[in-house]
């Protein structure tokens, strides 16, 4: 398997083997970080534009960290201090940073869509670190490569996904990533954060967490978005949290050994119980360490030489 | 058509077989300990892929001698490579496993061929990111010369002197299945 991409901008089009050679990749960066000089040559020379215009703590230090960790020079650059307050558009942004050079540009943004224009209009490479409710994936790379670190395989496995499907590109990504690799998917939230067309997607759709959790060897809660609690999508967060929060008794209905997921950050008390979340099923943290050897791996694929 | 002159010259010839090269491992396991009087702080490094099986059969060779083992960790070059700008696919990046620390230890780095050196300049550098060790020996089954660095080996299984365009192939149980050492004919134009 040679890698031929020059951007990731969703898992929807990696193909099965892209995604293994991506996660045996990953598996081989995750020593490096346990080193005692936690740094390797491998980019030097190489710059990368962490270009985010949604907030992010977690994704864009895990970038920031991967590059650095890497030898490559990382620049951040947030909506709040760019340009972008000043009404330039995305193309001129965009435009002005290739002038610059960089080898990598690592884009968030609010509009679906937005990292593929940019891919399209630039000789650069570009990961999407999350797009609007479409894609976000470099958080299912690493969700694919802590469940198979900690059950060994993909394929056959019941994963459940529970929340905001919707408005979710976690989600999203996942669905696509987890049904490449062969895995069952079963989707719960309530009726208005279900989309329509969800069983196109080969996965069950429950309305209820318990109908979901039965059997399942991976749950994974997705955070509730509380600025959306005004769209009229879920009555109140005491409501949502009676229904759809994963403790410690709904969770027995999955099975014993089951892995607590959750993309963070968590709302404590709303999705999750605070016990679940840092109780013995959780791999919440393994997540963020994996999240850092799955973006390097990226990096480092990406990063091909010129000739 | 028969085979012309040159291309009988490069006929595939196998100039080391499973006996030779064991006889070989044999020899350098007992001037690793000679030369390190004993195992203490002696650690085995073997670079992936072919050093790694010749590391474990130094660590067999070695405790069979001593009745003690050394222990053995693997690494993997590909990150500490200087030709990763310029190659156009990314090589495939195997797993570093070395699960003690090199601080003051004394390190034998294992390979299947020395040729030009920049793989052991690439572990060398490795290997000092995980610590600092009190000395790093070279020990390789064939040398066929050509180095392009100021690189040497301290053990050396056979000196293979060679043309730059031949291919040197260590073949082993482990990885083809046969125990030889082989000099590929150069590829025809």
């Amino acid at each position: 398997m040679k890698w031929e991409r020059k951007d990731i901008l969703g898992i929807k089009d990696l193909s099965r083997e892209e995604i293994l050679l991506i996660l045996d990749t990953a598996d081989s960066f995750l020593e490096v970080s346990t080193r005692e000089i936690k740094k390797v040559p491998t980019l030097r020379g190489k710059t990368i534009v962490n270009l985010f215009f949604e907030a992010s703590t977690r994704t864009r230090t895990s970038f920031e960290i991967a590059g650095k960790r890497l030898s490559a020079d990382t620049i951040n650059i947030s909506s709040s201090t760019s340009s972008v307050v000043k009404g330039e558009t995305l193309i001129d942004t965009a435009r002005n940073l290739e002038a610059m050079n960089p080898d990598v540009i690592v884009i968030r943004h609010s509009a679906a869509g937005a990292p593929q224009m940019l891919a399209g209009l630039i000789k650069q490479s570009v990961i999407n670190a999350g797009d609007g409710a479409h894609e976000h994936p470099t958080q299912a790379l690493l969700d694919m490569m802590t469940i198979r670190a900690k059950k060994g395989r993909l394929e056959n496995l019941r994963i459940a996904i529970v929340g905001d499907i919707a408005h979710s590109r976690v989600a999203r990504s996942n669905i696509y990533g987890l049904k490449t690799m062969g895995a069952q998917v079963a989707v719960a939230g309530p009726a208005t954060m279900l989309p329509r067309d969800m069983e196109r997607m080969g996965v069950e759709v429950h309305s209820s967490l318990e109908k979901a959790l039965p059997g399942a060897d991976v749950v994974m809660m997705l955070r509730i978005q509380v600025e959306r609690q005004h769209q009229n999508i879920f009555p109140s967060l005491r409501e949502y949290a009676q229904r759809f929060c994963l403790n410690g008794k709904n969770i027995s209905l999955a099975k014993p050994d089951v892995l607590v997921m959750h993309p963070g950050p968590i709302n404590r008390g709303v999705e999750i119980a605070p016990e679940i979340a840092d109780g013995p099923f959780s791999v919440i943290l393994d997540q963020v360490t994996n999240g850092v050897a799955v973006r390097m791996a990226l990096l480092y694929l990406l990063t091909g030489g010129k000739e | 058509m028969f085979p012309t002159l040159g291309a009988m010259k490069n006929k595939r010839r196998v100039v080391m077989d499973a006996e030779g090269i064991d006889r070989s491992l044999t020899r350098v396991a007992y001037e690793i300990l000679e030369k390190n009087k004993g195992l203490d702080d002696l650690v085995l490094i073997g670079i992936r892929t072919g050093g790694v099986y010749l590391a474990h059969r130094l660590q067999k060779k070695i405790a069979a001698i001593e009745g003690r083992e050394v222990p053995l960790g693997i690494l993997d070059i590909t990150l500490y490579r200087d030709d990763l700008s310029r190659i156009n696919k990314k090589p495939r990046l195997g797993k570093t496993e070395i699960a003690f620390s090199l601080n003051n230890m004394k390190v034998v780095l294992v390979d299947d061929v020395l040729f030009t050196g920049r793989t052991i300049r690439a572990a060398m550098d490795a290997l000092i990111d995980f610590g600092r060790p009190r000395l790093i020996q070279l020990a390789v089954l064939i040398d066929r010369g050509h180095r392009e660095l100021p690189i040497r080996a301290d053990f050396v299984g056979k000196n293979l002197p060679s043309s730059l365009w031949e291919e040197v192939s260590v073949n082993l149980t482990e990885k083809n299945g046969t125990d030889e050492v082989v000099i590929e004919p150069e590829p025809e134009e």
